[in-house]
């Protein structure tokens, strides 16, 4: 394991941050104006003042923040179990109840984040202090901890008994109101930081994160010299104006609104909604017929109709009646070195140099000749993005001057018209019926199936996806 | 040290432009599959191509594939170390890679055979100094990028398992990660114990860009569907969204009754809507253009540990230290 470990009474950062949040939030509900109200608290036969009902709370959270009652109860129930209100009556019950249920706020002194972390010594310390009050009055869980807690620190459990034996009688000279409330404030404190089996321990933060970063990353000077390499760029970047990037915003969403699923609900209906795969089966990789909204998509960028298999299929028909074919088979073949094995770069390249870049090469593509004498010096040493700038000259081409064609064209404006718009399933005439959820073959499978020519273009596309009911 | 912060007040921000776009309506979302089967923790997830298979990783260790739409479970692995805190799934759909407090990151074929040990086919691919907090497939099954407590991010050969690049600028723990749907794909963004956004040439190795408005660690970072922009999520309470070519953050999504960290956020399709996992227990559903909250999902009784949106828009997934994953839309 070589996960740094906190040195001792070391924070957490995160959880820190909740705390003072939290904080913040108890603090104002106390405000003497625009706090809570807060009325006196009959518990048997004593009468605790400074309480409130947990109706008060809610409410108090609702008007403060603007939110709905579900929320502020779940906002109140974090306060509950974070320990900063605690309940009078049933103090083992830390759920906030929408009623008139009584709370308390807990005192300061008893804030997690005061004692944090709890200490061992003064768990046992009040351990020992209820053994020593009522005997029999610990718990069967308190027990167990208690005895583990003797065999532990039991070279200090002279000062344990003798501590517990001293607060104790401290206490007896209270008024009894004050006696019972430092009581309950105790037990609460107790009840979230070291919680009954079973409860979950609201306090358990995972993994640390270390605050000592420099154990993480010498920042030496090497570390400096890039953060100043950054900045000096950052100086001489170009920005774009931000109304015109938010604008850009504006746009995108707009364009895809009607593709948003979570927005705009999908035709026929939403798998996971209706427990029908029609939709996944309409949009299946290759399809006989597409939907509309898939050959809308082709329109809206380049890499839209290059991302979906049958646009990219559709695209290379109509670039083989221009005669340009090649262009995408070079851009295909260029994201295959890219994104493919180390081991077989080398062999990859020069297939497509003989196939794309050798003088009289047999699907010869047109790069510039600077472009050309980068690449072809590269070659010499071919390595994963040697075919880079070929391969973005190629792409720009095909964006600039086949795809804007390619749209114009019949093909795909044939196709965008014999697209199908689903119909929008209508609800069934048992809603309570589900239907049954049928598993589909796995891409594992699919892909085992396959033959050898699917072996090539497999790195470079998205997965096909099989989901036939 | 604190940097000093510079906001020009002539700028606009994003829901001043959004004035105009119709606002949205009332906004219902459910859960619609409960995954059970952890026992513990659950701390990551990922999406196959597919749209419906699922790839989770858990505290005690266990890696499990499921059919989410039927919630069978398909393949299940015991890694030997707990903490398993990345999982991905690869382009394929035939691989599965993940990795934690074992400071590498595995590959692991997905067997048909449900007999066989997936186990035995395990490649070890990636070695870090300290836990592994992230992993992506890049475009295909053969190249991994990886985050860590190490304090680098890097790019590696699945096959040889070579490091092919390294990625050096945080100073403290990276914690996430997310590549660009760009059209030359070659770049991606990091967030860290620093508080620390950045962007990242992985050919060159280089940072291209650096945000750091956050005022805690960033759990969570995940473009923007055009790749113009990305959003994070932080122990500070908000999510932010920060844009490329502006070069500056953009939004902050924030409200005052929300006091809990952001673990994990994710767009939806149209990038209209932001979802944000929190330690809370909640989701939060922010309107990305108006910068307000549009919806508090509940239903999660531990904290949600990662969120991500499915392939196609229809649902997103969330995973939670209460051992399910909920699967809502």
């Amino acid at each position: 394991m070589t996960i740094n470990t906190l040195a001792k009474g070391g924070w957490h950062r995160e959880q820190m941050t909740c705390f003072q949040k939290m904080e913040k939030v108890i603090v104002a509900m106390q405000d003497p104006d625009m706090g809570m109200k807060m009325r006196n608290q009959r518990l048997l036969i004593t009468v605790i003042p400074h309480a409130m009902t947990g109706h008060d709370i809610i409410t108090w959270l609702i008007q403060k923040y603007s939110i709905c009652e579900e929320e502020a109860l779940h906002l109140g129930g974090m306060l509950l179990k974070y320990g900063y209100i605690y309940p009078l009556k049933e103090p083992r019950s830390i759920v906030l109840h929408p009623d008139e249920t009584p709370y308390r706020f807990q005192t300061p002194y008893f804030w997690t984040s005061t004692r944090w972390p709890a200490s061992e010594l003064d768990y046992a310390i009040y351990l020992a202090k209820k053994n020593i009050r009522k005997q029999g009055e610990l718990m069967e869980y308190e027990k167990e901890r208690y005895s583990v807690l003797h065999k532990r620190i039991n070279h200090t459990w002279d000062f344990v008994v003798m501590q517990a034996r001293e607060q104790l009688r401290a206490s007896k000279q209270r008024r009894k109101a004050d006696r019972i409330v430092l009581e309950c404030q105790e037990q609460a404190y107790w009840l979230i930081n070291r919680p009954p089996p079973g409860v979950g321990n609201v306090l358990d933060m995972g993994l640390e994160r270390p605050n000592n970063f420099s154990l993480r990353v010498t920042l030496n000077s090497d570390y400096y010299k890039r953060e100043i390499e950054t900045c000096r760029r950052a100086l001489g970047r170009n920005r774009v104006k931000s109304s015109i990037c938010l604008e850009g915003f504006v746009k995108y969403s707009e364009q895809y609104q009607n593709h948003d699923p979570i927005m705009q609900g999908c035709l026929p209906s939403n798998p996971w909604i209706s427990d029908d795969t029609a939709h996944w089966t309409m949009n299946a990789e290759m399809v006989p017929t597409p939907t509309r909204l898939r050959v809308e998509c082709w329109s809206f960028s380049f890499m839209e109709l290059l991302k979906d298999v049958m646009g990219r299929k559709e695209f290379m028909t109509y670039l083989e009646k221009e005669f340009s074919g090649e262009n995408l088979c070079f851009w295909q073949a260029c994201e295959d070195i890219r994104h493919g094995e180390s081991s077989k770069i080398a062999e990859k390249v020069e297939e497509v140099y003989k196939n794309f870049l050798a003088p009289g090469a047999a699907r010869w593509v047109n790069i510039d000749s600077k472009t050309m004498d980068k690449t072809l010096e590269g070659i010499k040493r071919p390595h994963r993005f040697v075919m880079d700038d070929a391969q973005m000259h190629i792409y720009f081409l095909m964006k600039k001057d086949s795809y804007p064609r390619y749209l114009k064209s019949d093909l795909y404006k044939n196709m965008l018209a014999k697209a199908i718009i689903p119909q929008e399933t209508k609800k069934s005439v048992f809603p309570f019926m589900r239907r049954q959820r049928h598993s589909s073959p796995s891409p594992a499978q699919a892909a085992a199936q396959a033959t050898e020519e699917d072996g090539r273009g497999k790195g470079a596309g998205p997965a096909g996806t099989n989901s036939d009911v | 040290m604190e940097r000093p912060r510079f906001t020009p007040k002539m700028s606009r921000c994003l829901h001043q432009v959004a004035e105009k776009v119709e606002g949205l309506g009332q906004f219902v979302m459910k859960t619609r599959r409960t995954l059970k089967g952890h026992g513990n923790k659950v701390l990551c997830m990922d999406w196959c191509k597919d749209k419906r298979r699922i790839v989770s990783s858990s505290q005690d260790g266990k890696v499990i594939v499921w059919d989410a739409f039927t919630t069978n479970k398909e393949h299940a692995v015991t890694m030997p170390c707990t903490w398993v805190m990345a999982c991905a799934y690869a382009p394929s759909g035939c691989a599965v890679a993940c990795g934690g407090l074992d400071n590498k990151c595995s590959v692991y074929p997905l067997s048909l055979d449900k007999n066989e040990n997936l186990a035995a086919k395990k490649k070890s691919v990636a070695m870090h100094t300290n836990y592994l907090s992230a992993c992506s497939f890049t475009n295909s099954d053969m190249q991994i990028l990886t985050s860590s407590g190490d304090g680098t991010c890097a790019l590696w050969d699945v096959e040889s398992g070579q490091l092919l690049q390294s990625f050096h600028g945080h100073a403290a723990d990276v914690l996430c990660l997310d590549l660009a749907p760009s059209e030359t794909g070659n770049t991606f963004v990091s967030g860290g114990c620093d508080k620390k956004a950045n962007v990242w040439d992985m050919r060159s190795g280089q940072c291209i860009q650096s945000f750091e408005t956050h005022e805690s660690d960033i759990n969570s970072v995940r473009y923007y569907p055009s790749g113009d922009a990305f959003a994070s999520g932080s122990d500070d309470a908000t999510c932010r969204l920060y844009d490329l070519r502006a070069d500056r953050e953009v939004a902050i999504y924030s409200k005052e009754s929300i006091i809990f960290g952001v673990s994990s956020v994710d767009f939806s399709l149209s990038g209209r809507l932001l979802f944000g996992g929190y330690n809370d227990y909640t989701i939060n559903v922010w309107d990305v253009l108006k910068g307000t909250r549009v919806s508090i999902l509940f239903g999660h009784e531990n904290r949600v540990s990662t969120l991500r949106v499915s392939p196609d828009g229809t649902a997103f997934c969330t995973g939670s230290w209460d051992h399910t994953l909920r699967i809502w839309a």
